[in-house]
């Protein structure tokens, strides 16, 4: 094997271990914090299944932000679901065989989410740029992961519209490292290029922003159940006391 | 009247350029010394308080999982920018919730995360300096914690809770709100936000049962400290001594009264609301809480109900079974806390109140929705009750009921300016800015349908809305209570029935 596939084949897990680590360590975090209040916000549903619900409304239809601004959730929305199409489409990477019908939706689900990511990227892009409220609460990070993302769709679609990558050799080498048996990696530039990004936005994932994939499940104005007044809930939680910082600093 | 600028109000509620710092100089006054130690906070700011606060923000990281949340995902889409009334009507930037909950996530990102610790700039992270803290006090008492940007944010970060906690780690390295800290004082001495002695309040009760007898000629009792009521009534203090706050009071002891129930407030717990909310310390709010418990238990009541006052209902609605729960010494067939609304309500439908419509016929009526009623908790038992249930209240009272612009009323109410332990005359200004879209939509009925009466719920919002509608040229009558309109609707000894 050759000292590049190496190389890859050893940043691929360390940054796969990293996002993966990062990713449960966060979520791990966001569901240990007590919530001490109810402070769901209402009109909530007064159900489990009713909340369910909310929340799902929230991850699949982005319906706050439907309401919240339409020209945001367009943009949004052609993203997500674009992403979306394109991990389905990378499958065939991770798992194999796959049944029948998805060799026969793939090109044109990926070809679609493709279009879709850059399409919506572009657009998020724009608003950054251009409105005036949005520019101003962005910082260089927020360019910086939607810059990311294109490259990494620009890359992909360049590989397979333009300069043509040898797809057996690139799947031969991901599945060999999805099954931790490790294949040399394919000698293509831009095909490492498309790669190397997808390692820096596994990496960059768990420390940033992007956690909001993880968090939407987690907020407590959308997860709680407007329940107080139940008498089920009669003194049903408790209060951390109050703390050792707050008796040291009163004294001090 | 404060020399203040307000534009003409068209009706139009319009989303305005932003200013940089352009209310940057609103200054709410801090704390006394004495004060701060009074409620066991450092007396003024603790000389090593950037290390104090970043332990105590940490604190509260691990404690609150709201703001853990909160503090990681926003992806500053934007959809928040513009849906707060302190942002329309002041047009500081800072004021658009995302960049006001940015004032505490770049000290977040600064001590709590990797890539602030690498790369401050890059990810607007800065450190806890002595002119970031002067921000935080800014512009975290321009927030009324009203909740309306968090309707629309795609996650439900919600800017109330995180303005809770910027206060909660000011008040912790000795630096906090006059106003709010003076009024907590208050219950801790009194039992009441005025200060009211017991004496005084008897005198007022009094006061009510002649006024009431010679405006009707029928004795409706207003007691006090009577054990063996089954009612305990916990009004918002204002109720006892300002206008129009009273005349919803003089409402409650005629409801009361038709009811056939026993009803007594205390001097002990004649407060309902409280400001430990609005400084996020639950243990304030806690303390607050437990005299009403306390006062429950001493006067053996069977149940309570509770008056008019948003942010109170969200304290008692949704936080009171946690704080000082459980409640199993009430009678369980009613909802603890019962709202003067839910009660009257189900009173009306039951044909316990005989009501005359016309009485109110010179008032054509629209409707607030105050915010923490409306987005942080409910009525009736049921999703959407507390937007029901009020309007149903006006109905069965009214003959004119007239809503406002359906933006601003509801889940997505503009709030009155002057909740979240804002309403103090050295927060004039804001106030008076603040009310602007509220204002607006209050305008457009009253010029296309004549709506002379601005219902409200809300002690706080009967305070700020007679105090800032003026400056509009909206004259401070329009204001008043529900329960004023039920009171004055009210056929008394019209219904006698069992209860
Ligand atoms: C449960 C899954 C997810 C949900 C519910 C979700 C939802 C949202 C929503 C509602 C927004 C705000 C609208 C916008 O600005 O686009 C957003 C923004 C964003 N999301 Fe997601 N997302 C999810 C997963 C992901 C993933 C896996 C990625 C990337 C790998 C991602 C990348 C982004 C980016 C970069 C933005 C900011 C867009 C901008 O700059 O305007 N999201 N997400
Ligand atoms: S909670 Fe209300 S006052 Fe505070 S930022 Fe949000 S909209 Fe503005
Ligand atoms: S709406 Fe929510 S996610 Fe979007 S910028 Fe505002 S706080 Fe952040
Ligand atoms: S005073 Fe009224 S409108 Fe304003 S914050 Fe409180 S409940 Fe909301």
């Amino acid at each position: 094997m050759t000292r590049l596939s190496m190389v890859y084949i050893t940043l691929y897990y360390i940054a796969f271990a990293i996002f993966l680590g990062g990713f449960l360590f966060k979520i791990w975090r966001f569901a240990k914090t007590p919530a001490p209040l109810v402070i769901v916000g209402t009109p909530g549903a007064k159900s489990g299944v009713g909340t369910a619900l909310r929340v799902a409304s929230d991850a699949l239809l982005f319906r706050s932000l439907f309401r919240g601004n339409k020209w945001i959730w367009v943009g949004a929305y052609c993203f997500h679901f674009g992403l979306l199409f394109l991990i389905f489409r990378h499958l065939r990477y991770f798992v194999w065989p796959l049944p029948m019908w998805y060799s026969r939706v793939e090109q044109l689900v990926g070809i679609t989410g493709g279009l879709m990511v850059v399409i919506g990227i572009g657009w998020l892009l724009g608003r950054r740029f251009f409105h005036a409220r949005t520019r101003y609460i962005s910082a260089f990070s927020d360019y910086f992961v939607l810059f990311l993302l294109l490259a990494i769709a620009g890359t992909g679609l360049l590989i397979k519209f333009s300069v043509r990558t040898d797809i057996i050799a690139v799947k031969t080498f991901m599945l060999g490292l999805a099954r931790l048996h490790p294949q040399p990696a394919p000698a293509d530039p831009w095909f490492l290029l498309h790669f190397s990004l997808v390692l820096v936005l596994l990496v960059y994932f768990p420390f940033s922003k992007l956690m909001h994939a993880g968090g939407v499940f987690f907020s407590p104005t959308r997860n709680q159940i407007d329940w107080t007044r139940s008498t089920e809930r009669n003194g049903g939680t408790s209060l951390p006391s109050r703390t050792r910082s707050l008796r040291r600093s009163a004294r001090g | 009247m404060a020399d203040i600028v307000t534009p003409k109000l068209d009706g139009k509620i319009r989303i305005p350029l932003m200013e940089e710092g352009a209310t940057s100089h609103y200054h709410t006054l801090e704390s006394s010394p004495k004060l701060n130690e009074a409620l066991g906070y450092p007396g003024e700011l603790v000389e090593n308080w950037q290390e104090k606060a970043i332990e105590k923000f940490r604190e509260v990281l691990d404690t609150n999982k709201a703001l853990r949340v909160f503090m990681d995902i926003c992806v500053k889409c934007g959809s928040c920018t513009d849906k707060c009334h302190y942002f329309i009507g002041t047009h500081d930037s800072r004021n658009m919730p995302v960049a006001r909950q940015d004032l505490m996530r770049k000290v977040y990102r600064r001590y709590f995360t990797l890539g602030g610790k690498l790369f401050p700039k890059l990810v607007g992270a800065s450190d806890f300096t002595k002119e970031v803290l002067d921000e935080w006090y800014t512009y975290f008492h321009q927030c009324s914690q009203c909740r309306r940007c968090s309707v629309f944010c795609p996650y439900g970060i919600d800017t109330a809770e995180i303005s809770m906690a910027a206060r909660l780690i000011m008040s912790h390295i000795g630096l906090s709100s006059k106003y709010s800290n003076e009024i907590i004082a208050k219950v801790y001495n009194t039992g009441n936000n005025l200060g009211i002695p017991a004496p005084a309040l008897a005198g007022t009760m009094e006061f009510l049962e002649e006024e009431v007898k010679d405006a009707t000629g029928v004795d409706v009792r207003y007691p006090m400290d009577e054990k063996g009521a089954d009612v305990l009534l916990i009004a918002p203090s204002a109720d006892f001594f300002s206008a129009p706050h009273v005349d919803s009071l003089i409402g409650y002891g005629k409801v009361f009264h038709e009811a056939g129930i026993s009803w007594t407030v205390s001097s002990y717990a004649s407060e309902f609301a409280n400001f430990g909310m609005f400084v996020g310390d639950f243990h304030v709010m806690r303390k607050i809480a437990q005299r009403i418990k306390d006062a429950a238990r001493e006067f053996g009541v069977k149940r309570i109900v509770v008056g008019e006052c948003g942010h109170a209902w969200r304290v008692g609605h949704s936080f009171w079974n946690t704080l000082v729960g459980p409640w199993d010494f009430l009678d369980q067939r009613y909802p603890v806390p019962q709202h003067i609304c839910e009660f009257s309500l189900d009173l009306i439908q039951r044909g316990g109140l005989k009501l005359d419509k016309s009485a109110n016929d010179a008032r054509i009526v629209t409707f607030h929705d105050s915010c923490n009623v409306a987005r942080a908790s409910s009525m009736g038992g049921y999703e959407g009750g507390q937007f029901e249930v009020p309007r149903e209240l006006i109905r069965a009272t009214c003959n004119n009921f007239v809503e406002m612009a359906e933006d601003t009323i509801k889940e997505k109410t503009y709030c009155c300016g002057g909740g979240g332990g804002l309403l103090t005359d050295d927060l004039m200004e804001l106030r008076i800015r603040g009310v602007l879209p509220r204002a607006e939509a209050l305008h457009a009925v009253m010029e296309s349908h004549g709506v002379n009466y601005l219902a409200l719920i809300c002690a706080i919002c009967k305070a700020q809305f007679t105090k800032v509608l003026p400056y509009y040229n909206i004259p401070m009558e329009v204001v008043g209570g529900i329960h004023q309109l039920v009171g004055d609707a009210i056929v008394l000894g019209g219904a006698k029935h069992e209860v």
